[in-house]
């Protein structure tokens, strides 16, 4: 039976075939128009503003074409140091992060699955709130006679009252504290997909569990943290409402001085050209992050 | 034997007492077991019924609530897994993704600070035991499930363990490669000489590769024999309904301690009073015997009437109807003397079994 058939179709009938890519065609059409409400929203709140902040940043003061904002940006050290600024920021936030979330996405992905998640609900609450609340709440906390000196104080730690805020210090545990999330989040999805036979497995082979760790654990966990390290890092480069509330006006990052040239000089040139700076230099940085760690194509083997 | 790793040798393991709870499931029921040196010992058992848990307490991965586990001499009941020395291979296979076959293989070499030149040379001697040559450069992905089995064993005997377990290892494979790898396991264990304990809820499996079966249940050690002997004469119930098919049928008992069948005497109770009795008979001992024979001191008879007769390929397999609610299943095979051949559904026919197949348990206690 099954060899007659093969013998018909070989013979050239072609049964349908027209009609089946049709039915193929317009299948897949019907998944693209699914697309085409976010093709829109992109192209509008995205690729036009790009394009605009693009063509602001080439435009002279004579309204013509010209490189004299970019021209700027070399000429004042002022530039420099708040590019180095907003980079610092971002690597001390995003290391404070790995330092803060795994051992903790560890611990969570040590607990039985319930217990993970009433405390993935503690980690996620802050995200429930708003930032402006929670860097606000930073202030009350940290400010000179705020809750926290003003406790460490009365015990006794020091006499003086310590500047915790309106600083580079403020800045960072503000922006930990907000960023956090977004590093646990894949990190304990990568930890929780380890299999127990692989701790089991290094064991078994003699490894004690510092060398099972760093031999199989923290390898397998790697994908996860890159993931949110990266997202973190990027996150933190465009930052604005929490170096502006806590650092005090002495941690000047990009998006600040951005805001700073709209507000003081209305300079929409500079403002964008210095934008498209930061937007290429992110770009940069996830193209090196990719290419150095190939995500999990390098660590599992998938080309 | 020169292939076995150098300054190694079996070492029994002796269990005593082993209990593990689960909340109020008892895992492990105060298990003894003695598992000799360099033998192939099967633990066997339906789903749930602790062998995992045992290979486990075995390993040192999970922690037992009381009990005794030697090596030889030694009591390893409180060593870290790590220093157990005990190859593993895991139903999942475990295999470190991010390492690729060597690698893997030379994990534990590595760990023994064997390094460079040897370790490249036992790597390579694993892998030629295990018949993948030339794979270490491999990535774990690129591999078939087969092959993936094979570098979980190499691994789990480079580093020269005496004793070996493997807990349903070959359960991923289709039914082929299954089989061809019992027999290539069967050969290993052959040639490493190392005491291995091996986890399966195939009963033919167990069957094929042990040198012993130990039959587990509800965390009880239920019977542990030679293969032969657990399929041929089965401790209870649970046993002979587990190995092998079977049909199980109730005896009487007369005054004189004979043990009856529908009145025919197929065995002898002796002075055990208390107690009642199955018979147990498989399907592929029994035949279809000429119409009007009866049973002797050589065969038992039964009549019955055919209900269906199924071909499975290397043999057909009848339902007979002895009785209204009594069936027995009959194997045999398809191209052998005996067969249903003739017969139809609803045909009256006749099954014989000889009285040396006769397997009568005693039935009646916790099974
Ligand atoms: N971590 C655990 N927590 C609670 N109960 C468990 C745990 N591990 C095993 N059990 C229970 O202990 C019993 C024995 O389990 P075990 O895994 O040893 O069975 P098994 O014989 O290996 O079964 P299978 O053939 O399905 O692998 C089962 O009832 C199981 O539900
Ligand atoms: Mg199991």
């Amino acid at each position: 039976m099954a060899r007659a058939d093969a013998g018909g179709s070989r013979s050239g009938k072609h049964l349908h075939e027209a009609a089946l890519k049709r039915q193929h065609a317009r299948e897949q059409w019907s998944v693209l128009s699914l697309v085409v409400p976010a093709m829109i929203v992109i192209v509008l709140i995205i690729l036009i503003p790009l394009s605009w902040l693009f063509y602001l940043s080439f435009l002279g003061d004579d309204g013509g074409f010209s490189l004299e904002n970019y021209h700027k940006m070399t000429q004042y050290k002022s530039y420099y140091r708040i590019f180095v600024t907003t980079f610092q920021v971002s690597i001390l936030t995003t290391l404070a992060c790995i330092a803060l979330g795994y051992p903790l996405a560890f611990f969570l992905a040590q607990l039985p699955p319930r217990w993970a998640g009433v405390f993935m609900l503690a980690v996620l609450l802050p995200f429930w709130t708003s930032l402006l609340v929670r860097t606000y709440a930073w202030l009350v906390l940290l400010q000179k006679r705020g809750i926290l000196n003003e406790f460490a104080m009365q015990v006794g730690l020091w006499e003086t009252p310590i500047k915790l805020v309106h600083n580079l210090t403020g800045t960072l545990i503000g922006m930990a504290h907000i960023m956090l999330p977004f590093l646990i989040l894949p990190l304990y999805n990568a930890m929780r997909k380890i299999d127990k036979d692989m701790m089991h497995a290094a064991a078994n082979l003699g490894a004690n569990p510092i060398n099972a760790f760093w031999r199989v654990y923290f390898p397998l966990s790697l994908p996860g943290m890159v993931a949110g390290s990266l997202i973190v890092f990027v996150l933190c480069l465009g930052f604005y409402v929490t170096p502006a509330v806590l650092g005090g006006g002495r941690v000047i990052m990009v998006s600040n001085h951005i805001t700073a040239i709209l507000e003081n000089q209305f300079d929409w040139g500079a403002a964008s050209a210095l934008g498209v700076v930061l937007l290429v230099a992110t770009t940069f940085t996830l193209y090196v992050a990719a290419r150095l760690f190939k995500f999990d194509a390098a660590l599992f083997g998938r080309d | 034997m020169t292939d076995a790793p150098q300054g190694t040798t079996a070492l029994p393991i002796q269990i005593r007492d082993l209990t593990k709870r689960y909340g109020s499931v008892h895992a492990l029921n105060s298990v003894d077991l003695d598992v000799h040196s360099g033998e192939f010992l099967t633990l066997l058992g339906p789903s749930g019924s602790g062998k995992t848990t045992l290979l486990m307490a075995i390993a040192g991965f999970s922690r037992p609530d009381s009990g005794s586990i030697r090596f030889g001499e030694d009591e390893v009941i409180l060593t870290p897994p790590h220093k157990r020395e005990v190859g593993m291979v895991f139903q999942s296979y475990a295999l470190f993704p991010h390492m690729n076959v060597a690698d893997n293989i030379g994990f534990p070499l590595k760990l023994r600070g064997i390094s460079g030149a040897e370790r490249a040379a036992r790597v390579e001697e694993a892998l030629e035991t295990v018949q993948l040559s030339g794979f270490g450069a491999r990535n774990i992905d690129q591999l078939s499930g087969g092959q993936r089995q094979r570098v979980a064993l190499a691994r789990a005997f480079v580093f020269g363990p005496r004793i070996l377990l493997m807990d349903e290892p070959l359960s991923a494979l289709d039914k082929k490669l299954r089989e061809r790898m019992q027999i290539e396991l069967k050969h290993l264990h052959r040639k490493l000489g190392v005491t291995t304990v091996y986890v399966t809820h195939d009963q033919r499996e167990a069957l094929t590769m042990s040198d012993r079966v130990a039959v587990i249940n509800d965390g009880e050690l239920i019977q542990l024999d030679t293969p032969e002997v657990i399929y041929n004469s089965p401790a209870n119930a649970f046993v002979a309904d587990f190995i092998g098919e079977s049909t199980m049928l109730p005896l009487t008992r007369d005054d004189a301690g004979a043990l009856l069948f529908r009145g025919q005497v197929v065995g002898d109770a002796g002075t055990d009073q208390g107690r009642d009795w199955t018979l147990v008979m498989r399907p592929e001992r029994l035949f279809f015997a000429d119409a009007g024979a009866e049973t002797d001191d050589q065969t038992i008879v039964l009549t019955g009437v055919l209900r269906e007769a199924v071909f499975q390929g290397e043999s057909e397999m009848a339902l007979v109807a002895i009785d209204d609610d009594t069936e027995v299943a009959v194997r045999f095979g398809t191209s052998g003397r005996a067969s249903a051949s003739g017969s139809n559904a609803g045909d009256q026919v006749s099954i014989g079994l000889d009285r040396n197949d006769v397997i009568i348990i005693p039935d009646g206690q916790a099974v």
